[in-house]
């Protein structure tokens, strides 16, 4: 569904921010990318989606992709049902006006995320949460098979992060291929499939979730010392990623570490 | 319209029918307004008599009217009320569409330069004694120099901050009035002077047919691609970056309707000098109205335009002994309801101002 070959991006000038990044996305799976701020998480996102052009190397999508930014204001407050419409604008001609056809489907992605009794209201009214789900909607309502998300759980409440974890999980299962940016550990664990460390430049691992997420790796990425607890939750095997409050070893910070298996076992630690 | 949680159907309704009536109820006001303005003046027409007049013109009817009342209102009074309701529709949707295109709910032609720049381009045709013509294509020339230079100069890294956008506007107004300032300094204080201040003075007075066409041309075909654009104007107004991800090229887009916006606001300029205000009241009251949405709101700020214009240069010429000058009269009428709309509407008509 989606691939990217030999994605580098460097500023003119300047040294890599990532290259080499080599990833098959497919239908049903989700890849989550994880490093420190300033490590070029979302300048990847903005390569994939085509709003910077890679230094070099290419993205390949089966379709368009469709993109979630952060949420955000607009200077309008246009209805929720008209911003999910504009999720229409890639099929329609430069002339036209969405119809009835583009308004069934706008109602059925906003029914999707469960936001459907909110169609009146006005966009900038809705709470953070709200806002990010819409803005799913729209995506969703671009008809592409492939999603794109910047930390779509950031700035969000417990509640809220889980409704847009599990919205995410439901529409992978469904076919979509899902790709999103999270600075937590924990999203990673519970939801994906893949993960993707940007440890430096050079070292962008990719893997599956639970063998990559170790106490070590995610120690390494942020510079902390990091603690895998799990955990029988009614009968599923689950697993967080805890911080450990000892300063870190000189020399230890931000050197990537050879992925070692946690101490207690994780397998299987996905919850769907 | 803050509707809570619990009756999204209630929203429904009152969003759905104020935005109906609007479509219904205006183009009947605007006709009403222009008849209204076609019968009052210093020589008063009968209500009836205007409508048997027009209709005359197209039908075989009876004359029951008298030539002189014929002339007034066919040859003195029709040319200024269409020249009024072009130039006021023009200028009201040109400043419906800066202000998504620039993402800012406080831009109008005026405030951006626009009419500055065309009001230059013009005057510099007088001084270099070309006709009709070159007035027109200097107005819209300079017109789309000003939008561009200000597009150029507010844009820091890729964003333009909405102060920024109004701070270039005022800049690069202020140097074209200069330069306007500059040209009348040099102009022939016997035949040019006269013409070039007459004209920038801002008035319908001296409105024919010629006038109406002139205006009217661009004024039409840039209100028919608006209009063709007006969803597009939505997704452009979520930003470029927004735009782009949703599968619409921002920047043809965007020329497209920047250009369109200097050759309304050339021809506007060109019949009728600088009126200023009706591209910033206009587009706020018809969000007041109807809310953001494009779709509905810029038919609504053409027909409201129209009508906006015609009843305030109907008052220049119906109130005072003498009549006042219409760009006094837009200003003094304009600025007072801007500040009213500002204070009553701040949070329904802009997300976060």
């Amino acid at each position: 569904m989606l691939e990217l070959e030999d994605l580098g991006f460097a500023h003119p000038g300047g040294d890599w921010l990532f290259r080499g990044v080599r990833h098959r996305l497919r239908a049903g799976e989700i890849t989550t990318v994880l490093g420190p701020n300033g490590r070029g998480k979302t300048t990847l996102l903005r390569c994939i989606v085509g709003l910077t052009a890679p230094t070099r190397g290419r993205v390949r999508s089966h379709g368009p992709i469709g993109f979630v930014p952060q949420s955000h204001q607009t200077t309008f407050a246009f209805r929720v049902l008209d911003m999910v419409l504009m999720g229409r604008a890639r099929h329609l001609r430069p002339f036209a006006s969405p119809g009835r056809h583009d308004r069934r489907i706008a109602l059925a992605a906003l029914d999707r995320v469960g936001l459907i009794h909110l169609a009146e209201r006005d966009y900038p009214t809705l709470s953070g949460g709200e806002r990010q789900l819409v803005l799913i909607a729209r995506a969703i309502a671009a008809d592409g098979r492939v999603l794109v998300l910047d930390e779509p759980a950031s700035a969000l409440d417990l509640r809220n992060q889980g409704r847009v974890l599990h919205l995410l999980r439901g529409l992978a299962d469904d076919g979509m291929a899902v790709l999103l940016t999270t600075h937590h550990p924990d999203h990673a664990v519970e939801i994906a499939d893949t993960a993707m460390l940007m440890f430096s430049a050079d070292d962008v691992r990719v893997g599956p979730a639970p063998d990559l997420l170790t106490e070590d790796a995610v120690g390494a990425l942020y510079g902390v010392r990091a603690r895998t607890l799990a955990f029988d939750d009614g009968g599923l095997a689950r697993t967080v990623i805890v911080t450990r409050h000892e300063p870190p070893e000189p020399g230890s910070s931000n050197r990537p570490v050879p992925g070692s298996r946690p101490p207690v076992d994780t397998g299987g630690a996905r919850h769907r | 319209m803050r509707t809570s949680v619990g009756e999204p159907a209630t929203a429904a309704d009152a969003t759905g029918s104020r935005r109906s009536w609007a479509l219904v109820v205006l183009p009947v006001g605007v006709v009403v307004v222009a008849v209204a303005a076609l019968a009052v003046g210093r020589y008063t027409v009968p209500f009836d008599r205007v409508l048997a007049i027009l209709l005359g013109q197209l039908l075989p009817l009876p004359p029951t009217w008298t030539g002189t009342e014929a002339t007034t209102v066919l040859q003195v009074r029709l040319p200024r009320v269409l020249l009024s309701m072009v130039v006021g529709a023009g200028l009201a949707v040109c400043g419906a569409v800066l202000q998504a295109v620039f993402r800012n709910p406080i831009v109008s032609p005026q405030i951006l330069g626009v009419s500055s720049g065309a009001s230059f381009g013009g005057a510099l045709a007088i001084i270099l004694g070309l006709g009709y013509a070159a007035l027109v294509t200097g107005a819209f020339a300079f017109g789309l120099l000003a939008l561009v230079a200000v597009y150029l100069v507010s844009r820091v890294g890729g964003t333009a901050p909405p102060l920024m956008i109004v701070l270039s506007g005022i800049v690069v107004g202020a140097f074209f009035t200069a330069l306007v300032s500059l040209l009348t300094y040099l102009a022939d204080p016997y035949d040019e002077l006269q013409s070039i201040v007459f004209w920038l003075l801002g008035s319908l007075a001296t409105a024919t047919y010629a006038k109406v066409a002139v205006a009217g041309v661009p004024a039409v075909a840039g209100v028919v691609l608006i209009l063709a654009l007006r969803w597009r104007i939505n997704v452009l107004s979520l930003g470029d970056e927004d735009a782009a991800t949703l599968g619409l090229r921002p920047g043809p887009t965007r020329w497209l309707l920047l250009t369109t916006v200097a050759a309304v606001v050339a021809g506007a300029v060109a019949v009728s000098g600088v009126i200023g205000w009706v591209g910033l009241v206009v587009p706020h009251l018809a969000r007041l109205w109807v809310g953001p949405d494009h779709r509905v709101l810029l038919p609504v700020t053409v027909l409201i335009g129209a009508a906006y214009l015609t009843v305030i240069d109907t008052l220049t010429r119906t109130i005072g002994a003498a009549e006042i000058p219409l760009g006094v009269l837009t200003a003094v009428i304009g600025a007072p309801v801007f500040l009213l709309l500002l204070r009553r509407s701040r949070r329904r008509m802009w997300a976060d101002a």
